[in-house]
């Protein structure tokens, strides 16, 4: 009895996996690395230092804080426009779907030009909350409606096809169980979209704590007050503080991997528990 | 009973409504309708519509003619120009690699598979600042290749190649993402089929799987490409800033704004958001295209 | 040209598909590969086509070794379970395919190759559709359609994986029909897999039954229905009655029951399970005692010629069902109703050793 020659059916294998290991290694993998074996050259009590400093302990509370804070406004509003573009019927419908992806398309530097308009004091909208006392541009809020702006795609984006699978037959039957309008809401379509949420919830946030180009021009960057962390980077390295720099990229680049990780474990659940495959 | 309930819903969508508007128990009462859509809208207008407006708006607040020279100011031309080079390098690489790390993950079972796909994922959770970064400590002047490039007068940060760099980094993973999981749903008994009919290797991916996934390659393409001209930070990194030179548009952008040229950053902004309305413009486009195509596929059976 | 295929092996991860299965096709048969889901039946189709390498074995087509050929060099035709129509692709194209990726010298020319799509959209008698995209077609339209594109290579060899199965049961008939018509007109050697046992039957010249990764039976469809060679093909193939008994000197004991057939071959007292076909049993009257198995009139099923009676069984085959088909003048003459008690007589039992025969028998239900 001869041992049959093993062959793949369909060609290509090993050239396509080899080439994308090896282009994944040269420019993502590799480069990335240089980040952690950089940081290794500090004691650990340098790294500390750098990287509880009390300037860069603001911009973490400022950066995750007003990031969480954006990605909840934009689990609430996203979830409600998600729900419109769905379920009712409006003029315009189309190009506000549409539009929807804006923050994806357009560079970030012209959204944080834009917004820093919009809400600087004699802007469109700022010169309306100027007399109520409130101000946005050059201060924490800032930061917050910029946040706001590129996340809110995440959400509606994951929402908004769990919405359209939803089968009119659940909610009819979860009525003619006796369910009213709101009991059918809570009990029976959240907890299927719950997960979906969560995941856009987390990817809003995620994108939201890297974010640069969009905030720095709203923000003002007044130390201890309006500094986002990655602009603690930029600032180390136009200081030429190559290691303190990559200290505090090594601190946002383990949140990163965790809440990728994080994001690949929703996104799993999600798909088990409404049956699509992402 | 089903052909009633098909031809209710087909008058529902006759007059505009959805499936949802046109059953009881998917129906909210006229005044929680209009709250929902009351509060979404205003909130879509005011986060994302009002920014777009404005960017046009400010742009064109000193007249046409400063708008005009603004676009036609050399600096903005060489940035215009760097920026269509940056994406023209990105994008051919990028496709290359997003077709083979496709063809390979969804057409064959191998360990780790999953893993890879989230290491293909990662240049979209690393913040744009740190991917400037980290190819400032590979080949900036302190980093491991710097001594070696400077030794060879090869200049990658702060020039235009640490500038392409930095662009595949930020739209690496977009054409891979968009095509894995199509040609994962597309399965491989078509290509099979192709290979049995006597086709080699690349005749099955060209009139077989190509067609079959064009329509998420062509998106995945102009999602790269919106990417690729409009990165913010992590060209800024990496660029050094040198006006005529090493300027992007974007980075001419904020150039101009601090400056105090608003009128012509946005200008030149204007610009930029120009190519992402006619992005969205295209993906609507493609998607209507693939729907329609869908649509074809169910209508087909008898 | 004759496919035989030689102590294939083949298992995923912990599941064995395919445990040691020879087989040979003979040149120009239309062969079954029966069998329920999991046997390993498409495996080996796939296996055969070189879709799927084996982890041990050899196919031998025409007596040369092919398990190192590649399957784009095997001349196969294959024929998809969903088709793998390919949807971009008009009717037209997707038959032309095969020719068109030829290598530019034995490439016919666009002209012959048109002439030769249309003869074969003529002979599945589709040459109006050509035109059309899949999409557009039925499920039966599509079916012959990837079989007009499987031919047009001028295969060596048919492979055909669950021909009928996405299709609903009026046309699966006629197709049936007319696959074993194309046969007849053709004479390809062919191989089809499927797990409706009355297609097999119907338009194989030959069955191969499967179980478990395992050839149980091969034979024509006479023989492997008249004459079931394992417990598992009586259960599979048609329906049948079962008795577990044991070798009573002359006769068989089934419970409290005596029948009168010999058990030859078997030592005295040895545990047997006894397979008869519903027309193999026969109701006779309840004397009270004497030969038979006592059960109790259930339902009378009389539509056709014949008549289809359900028992359950009483004194030692409690909780057992039994089926029997007699003609509908015998429920006449017995004057049959529900409740009725009666003795079953089989006329014929076919009979197995019980301890090998307990398990497989029990996967076949």
């Amino acid at each position: 009895m001869s041992t049959a020659k093993t062959f793949r059916v369909l060609p290509g294998f090993g050239p396509t996996l080899g080439y994308t290991l090896a282009y994944l290694s040269l420019l993502v993998l590799i480069p990335l690395a240089a980040v952690f074996l950089k940081t290794a050259e500090l004691t650990f009590a340098e790294f500390w230092n750098v990287v509880t400093a009390p300037r860069v302990v603001a911009s973490y509370k400022l950066s995750f804080g007003m990031s969480l804070l954006a990605a909840a406004i934009n689990a609430v509003f996203g979830l409600m426009l998600a729900w419109a573009l769905v379920r009712y019927s409006f003029p315009g419908k189309k190009l506000i779907d549409a539009l929807v992806d804006l923050p994806f398309a357009l560079p970030t530097a012209v959204a944080g030009i834009a917004l820093t308009a919009l809400y600087a004091k004699n802007g469109w909208i700022g010169q309306f909350l100027e007399p109520l006392g409130i101000q946005v541009a050059f201060k924490p809020l800032g930061v917050l409606v910029a946040l706001v702006f590129i996340g809110l795609p995440f959400v509606v984006r994951t929402v908004q096809p769990i919405l359209e699978d939803l089968d009119t037959e659940l909610e009819e039957a979860a009525t003619s169980l006796g369910a009213q309008r709101w009991q059918a809401f809570r009990h029976v379509i959240l907890p299927i979209v719950f997960p979906a949420l969560l995941t856009g919830f987390a990817l809003a946030f995620a994108r939201a704590v890297g974010e640069y180009g969009s905030v720095i021009f709203i923000a003002g960057n007044i130390p201890m007050v309006s500094e986002i962390t990655p602009l603690m980077i930029i600032t180390k390295l136009e200081q030429y503080d190559y290691t303190g720099a990559t200290a505090i990229a090594t601190v946002m680049l383990i949140l990163s991997f965790t809440l990728l990780l994080l994001i690949n474990g929703l996104q799993a659940w999600t798909a088990k528990r409404t049956g699509r495959d992402r | 009973m089903a052909g009633a309930t098909t031809l209710r819903l087909g008058a529902a969508q006759a007059i505009g409504q959805t499936r949802f508007e046109a059953r009881a128990a998917t129906r909210e009462t006229a005044l929680v309708k209009w709250l929902i859509l009351g509060t979404a809208l205003t909130f879509f207008a005011v986060f994302l519509l009002m920014p777009l407006i404005a960017v046009f708006v400010e742009a064109l607040r000193k007249g046409w003619e400063t708008y005009a020279s603004a676009l036609v100011d050399p600096d903005a031309l060489s940035a215009l120009r760097l920026t269509l080079l940056a994406a023209a390098i990105a994008l051919p690489l990028n496709l290359v690699f997003g077709v083979c790390a496709a063809w390979a993950i969804a057409k064959f079972e191998f360990r780790g598979k999953h893993f890879l796909i989230t290491l293909i994922d990662l240049p979209f959770s690393v913040s744009p600042v740190i991917a400037g970064l980290i190819y400032v400590l590979v080949f900036g002047a302190q980093g491991w290749f710097g001594p070696w490039l400077a030794e060879h007068d090869v200049k990658i940060i702060f020039a235009v190649p640490g500038i392409v760099l930095a662009t595949v980094f930020v739209t690496f993973p977009f054409i891979a993402r968009e095509l894995i999981p199509l040609m994962q749903a597309q399965g491989k008994e078509e290509e099979e089929a192709a290979v049995v009919l006597g086709a080699n290797g690349l005749q099955t991916f060209w009139h077989v799987t190509l067609p079959n996934v064009k329509w998420g390659l062509l998106y995945g393409v102009i999602l790269t490409n919106a990417r690729a001209m409009g990165e913010f930070g992590a060209v800024s990194v990496v660029s050094g800033h040198i006006r005529g030179e090493t300027n992007t548009l974007p980075l001419h952008v904020e150039i101009l704004y601090n400056e105090y040229q608003f009128a012509a950053a946005f200008a030149v902004a204007s610009l930029l958001a120009l190519l992402a309305l006619v992005t969205l413009g295209i993906k609507t486009w493609i998607e209507h295209r693939a729907a329609h195509a869908q649509h074809d596929l169910h209508e087909g059976q008898p | 040209m004759s496919i035989q295929v030689r102590n294939i092996h083949k298992r995923f991860g912990s599941f064995i598909a395919l445990d040691d299965v020879s087989l040979d096709f003979p040149t120009g048969e239309l062969v079954a590969l029966l069998g329920p889901s999991g046997c390993g039946k498409t495996t080996l189709l796939r296996v055969i086509a070189g879709l799927e390498s084996a982890d041990a074995g050899q196919v031998l087509l025409d007596g040369d070794d092919a398990s190192g050929t590649h399957v784009r060099d095997r001349q196969v035709g294959f024929v998809f379970q969903h088709y793998a129509l390919f949807r971009h692709m008009s009717v037209f194209d997707n038959v032309a395919f095969g020719l068109r990726m030829k290598p530019r010298g034995q490439r016919p020319t666009e002209k012959q190759i048109a002439g030769k799509v249309h003869a074969l959209l003529d002979l599945v008698q589709l040459d109006w559709l050509a035109d059309r995209f899949p999409a557009q077609l039925s499920g039966g339209q599509r079916q012959r359609i990837a079989l007009a594109r499987a031919l047009a290579v001028e295969p060596r060899v048919l492979l055909l994986d669950e021909p009928f199965g996405a299709l609903d049961a009026k046309v699966r008939k006629e197709l049936r029909r007319w696959l074993r018509k194309l046969h007849d007109e053709l004479h390809v050697t062919s191989i089809f897999v499927t797990h409706d046992q009355e297609e097999a039957l119907e338009v194989a010249d030959r069955v191969v039954l499967m179980n478990q990764g395992a050839v149980e039976q091969i034979g024509t469809p006479e023989e492997v229905y008249r004459r079931p060679a394992t417990p598992f093909v009586y259960g599979f193939l048609g329906a049948v009655n079962l008795f577990h008994g044991r070798v009573d000197g002359e006769g068989l004991r089934v419970g409290d029951a005596r029948l009168p057939q010999q058990a030859r071959g078997f030592g005295e007292g040895a545990e047997v399970l006894a397979f008869a076909r519903p027309h193999e049993l026969d109701i006779v009257p309840d004397a009270g005692a004497g030969e038979g198995i006592a059960a109790r009139v259930s339902r009378v099923l009389a539509f056709g010629i014949t008549a289809r009676v359900e028992l359950d069984g009483l004194n030692g085959a409690q909780g057992q069902h039994f089926e029997v088909e007699i003609t509908r003048e015998r429920v006449d003459r017995l004057g049959l109703a529900e409740g009725q008690a009666v003795r079953l007589l089989p006329s014929h039992l076919s009979l197995f050793e019980s301890r090998q025969a307990a398990t497989t028998a029990g996967a076949a239900r």
